[in-house]
């Protein structure tokens, strides 16, 4: 089991990065045969923050290819699993051994909550735009967010702190000048249909922290939205789309795995990919590729995009009556190597759980193995829920 | 009569005259050592994210302008993916749901008098690297030098019928745009390219025959070539029936004269175009659209008519200055300093024009400053400064900005009114050649020429012609 691909420094407030952002110093591999041995000639913003900030980069976390797996189990290096099967996510398992106070990920198909959920750590999924992606590696531009991983909020709190705020350098950064002024959270909507989707474990875990609210005297109600289940299909849609394309630079012409075997270019394109990908990936590539077919644009990729916007508008309206919405992050209280022999595509089916946050780009903050969804820019009031939590709930 | 009529479509090419690249701060400019221009953006290395440079938009929304285009005042970049290895991110940054300008018109004239081109609508992008192959080793070498070079394509109607209508549609857009400052449009430097879409149908037929493209055509004579030729080609399938016309896209190869089939519709990639994430949608607010509308030049013809009625140019002399957006500004502004318009054209039109053919410079490289020029004609319509003497200024002022009076003086290129010196040198010249005196005094007027000469050079050129030829007469006639 590896977990890191590549190690850092050593020293006081080591923090891993998610093997999807870049560094000059060390490898950049985003789980990839493709990228084994990249480095970058430059290095992510988040990096350049997290070391002014007095942390160091403890090395590069095992994440699965292209990060849109279930656990990290389709990374090139192998996935993380205990000796009983159970898998592991590696930025998580670094924690709980102590090895590192935090982790940057990136959070492209919820694989970051799930874990989080998992493990009973916390994360933060700050507002899309917030925290700058320069310098990570593209896979679904239009949703996906680095977020900070650790085993308190209050740590969450101070290394998102250290690495958030406008930055020139990604278009999609928002002004400060943007920024609302996040609410106490008083009154929680609990989203009922997708928590129904889960197993009973979960569903318990649901209902302890519902218990956890209601005795720190938030409000809780159940809700039913039907839309929300459609943030699922449309995400996956948008995620493959997205995807399909930020991953055809790989080519095996300027730098990357290239194939020995090839006399002309159409083989070298072929050949390389073939080789270098993942078969997860592949069917991804394929998928999105279908999307964006001329055939299928309008009814694959624009009517996502237009659920997107009825997802948006779903949050907005219970936003109105309600602080933040909670949920689970995942479907049941542990995964195997198993399970994902089974199924390869789990994290499709998974995305229930996740796509809601990342379709929207709405920050969502884990914590007690549930997940909670605020209104843009409330990631530090949720954050102090899960804190008190931390505290007072266990 | 004619039997078919060629129907035309352009999509041309044109790269901005920006001093970056579209969506990085690598330097756009053309030539340079291979792959010099290059940064982690423009050879697609990921984790780089694209910020579009302001000024390409401003440049495109000025072209839009010039050709009478409506400016979308939200305008998107989406991203069309195929594989080639001159494109770093297998993908090109493109405007293809909402593109900058749309529904325009360019006039033309044609041998029936003016016709309007519609312009469908003028889309940005990044421009491609370029291959070099190398025929000894056999292998591509990747240059991303031009890769992300800010582009416009503008895509016309298929309103030309004809390779004369072509060629003037194409200098058209090339003095509007030259005019405007969007692009230097030089076709031999491939900053102007060009697709011809040809299909030929009878003549009075109001449906499309056969459509076939041929892409990037780089000279006007190989356009007209090519549409000649194609032009046949298609007449002849229609004529004999054959099965070969089909729409598909063809090289055209200049030297053999002929066009081949590269790939055909059904062959062709699906681009799979989708909105980029990653640039915001580009929202152009009344500032912004007021700013680009003020700041645009007068057109071409519009500035020659105001030369020959209010400035009293002659056509020609007009016809000349219009070439060039460069000429013009210099004209106006040496003309505002000094008010002698004709002057002004002729310094340019003969003696600007003969400095930079010497230093195989173009117009729109034209150092001199307008104000500079100005002060100098006036120098010399004032008698100050001889015209010989000011031809040798004028050469200085392409070497350095000076100032023309003050290097005159410098150098010694002020005309003098000490007659005392006049008359010493005239003295000493006729004294040192009787021969020529008594030439002159034969009868030879040459002679009289070539001692004035002898006399204009010793006193360097300073002294003006009519003083000189009166005290060399006196002096020549005791």
């Amino acid at each position: 089991m590896k977990l890191m691909i590549n190690e850092g420094s050593a020293g006081e407030k080591r923090v891993a990065l998610d093997d999807l952002i870049l560094t000059k110093d060390l490898p950049t591999t985003a789980g990839s045969k493709m990228l084994d041995g990249y480095v970058s000639l430059f290095e992510a913003e988040v990096a350049t923050r997290l070391q002014k900030a007095g942390y160091t980069i403890g090395g590069k976390a095992n994440v699965g290819e292209f990060a849109i797996d279930l656990l990290g189990e389709t990374s090139y290096f192998g996935a993380c699993a205990k000796e009983d099967g159970t898998l592991v996510y590696a930025a998580n398992e670094l924690l709980e051994k102590g090895e590192v106070c935090a982790a940057l990920q990136m959070d492209v198909n919820g694989a970051p909550r799930r874990a989080a959920a998992l493990a009973g750590q916390y994360y933060v999924k700050p507002t899309y735009g917030t925290v700058s992606r320069f310098g990570t590696i593209p896979v679904a531009c239009s949703g996906e967010t680095v977020g900070v991983a650790a085993t308190t909020a209050e740590t969450c709190r101070q290394v998102l702190a250290a690495v958030a705020g406008y930055d020139e350098k990604d278009g999609t950064s928002l002004p400060q000048s943007m920024y609302t002024q996040p609410k106490d959270i008083k009154k929680v909507a609990i989203l009922a249909d997708i928590t129904a989707a889960a197993d009973a474990d979960t569903q318990a875990k649901v209902a302890a922290f519902q218990a956890f609210l209601e005795s720190k005297g938030i409000a809780c109600e159940k809700v039913e939205v039907e839309c929300m289940s459609a943030a699922k299909t449309a995400w996956n849609a948008l995620m493959a789309a997205e995807l399909c394309n930020n991953v055809s630079r790989y080519d095996g012409v300027k730098y990357g795995y290239r194939t020995p075997n090839y006399t002309n270019i159409d083989e070298l394109y072929t050949g390389s990919r073939t080789e270098a990908f993942g078969d997860v990936l592949k069917t991804m590539i394929l998928f999105g590729s279908d999307v964006l077919s001329t055939n299928n644009y309008e009814k694959m990729y624009d009517k996502s995009l237009r659920i997107r916007r009825v997802v948006a508008e779903a949050f907005a309206d219970l936003f109105t009556k309600y602080d933040c919405v909670l949920l689970p992050a995942c479907a049941k209280q542990r995964y195997t190597v198993e399970d994902v022999k089974a199924d390869q595509y789990l994290a499709c089916q998974e995305a229930l759980f996740t796509a809601p946050a990342s379709i929207t780009g709405l920050p969502a903050v884990i914590a007690g193995g549930v997940q909670l969804v605020g209104p843009a820019f409330s990631e530090s009031s949720m954050l102090d829920v899960a804190q008190c939590y931390g505290k007072e709930g266990k | 009569m004619q039997k078919y009529e060629t129907v035309i479509g352009l999509e041309v090419h044109v790269e901005m005259a920006t001093e970056s690249k579209i969506f990085c701060s690598c330097s756009a400019k053309f030539g340079g050592e291979q792959n010099e221009h290059v940064c982690p953006a423009c050879c697609g290395m990921p984790g780089m994210l694209p910020i579009v440079n302001k000024h390409a938009v401003d440049l495109g929304m000025t072209a839009g302008m010039m050709l009478n285009c409506h400016i979308n005042r939200v305008t998107t970049f989406d991203k069309k993916s195929y594989y080639y290895p001159d494109l770093p991110c297998s993908y090109q940054t493109t405007q293809w749901f909402a593109p900058v300008c749309v529904n325009g018109t360019v006039t033309i004239q044609t041998a029936n008098g003016p016709k309007d081109i519609r312009i469908k609508q003028i889309h940005m992008e990044e421009d491609a690297g370029k291959l070099v192959h190398d025929e000894w080793t056999d292998t591509s070498l990747v240059d991303f030098n031009r890769t992300s070079v800010p582009l416009i394509e503008i895509v016309s109607q298929p309103d030309l019928s004809s390779a004369e209508e072509v060629v003037a549609y194409l200098e058209r857009l090339r003095s509007l745009l030259r005019f405007a400052k969007v692009s230097g449009c030089r076709m031999e430097q491939g900053s102007m390219r060009c697709d011809v879409n040809l299909s030929v149908r009878p003549v009075g037929s109001t449906k499309l025959g056969v459509r076939t493209e041929m892409k990037n055509m780089n000279s006007l004579s190989a356009i007209v070539r090519a549409i000649e030729y194609e032009t046949a080609r298609h007449i002849d399938c229609i004529e004999s029936g054959s099965d070969e016309l089909v729409q598909e896209t063809r090289r055209w190869d200049d030297i053999k004269g002929k066009s081949y089939a590269m790939r055909t519709k059904e062959t062709a990639g699906d681009y799979r175009y989708f909105p980029d994430p990653n640039i915001m949608p580009i929202v152009i607010d009344d500032e912004w659209y007021d700013r680009i509308k003020a700041s645009l030049p007068e057109f071409p013809e519009v500035k020659k008519e105001r030369y020959v009625n209010e400035l009293g140019l002659t056509e020609y002399d007009a016809d000349q200055l219009i070439q060039s957006r460069q000429m013009c500004d210099c004209f106006e502004e040496a003309t505002a300093q000094c008010g002698r318009a004709k002057e002004v054209a002729n310094w340019l039109i003969s003696d600007c024009m003969k400095i930079l053919n010497k230093k195989q410079m173009t117009v729109d490289a034209l150092p001199i400053s307008g104000k500079a020029l100005g002060k100098l004609i006036a120098l010399v319509a004032d008698g100050k400064v001889g015209s010989a003497n000011g031809r040798k200024i004028l050469a200085a002022m392409f070497e350095e900005d000076i100032d023309p009076l003050t290097y005159a003086e410098q150098n010694g290129l002020i005309i003098s009114n000490d007659t005392d010196n006049i008359k010493a040198v005239v003295k000493a010249v006729v004294a040192a050649d009787p021969k020529s005196v008594e030439d002159f005094k034969s009868g030879k007027e040459k002679a009289l020429m070539a001692l004035f000469g002898k006399c204009m050079r010793e006193l360097k050129g300073n002294c003006d012609p009519q003083v000189l030829r009166t005290v060399l007469l006196e002096t020549i006639n005791g």
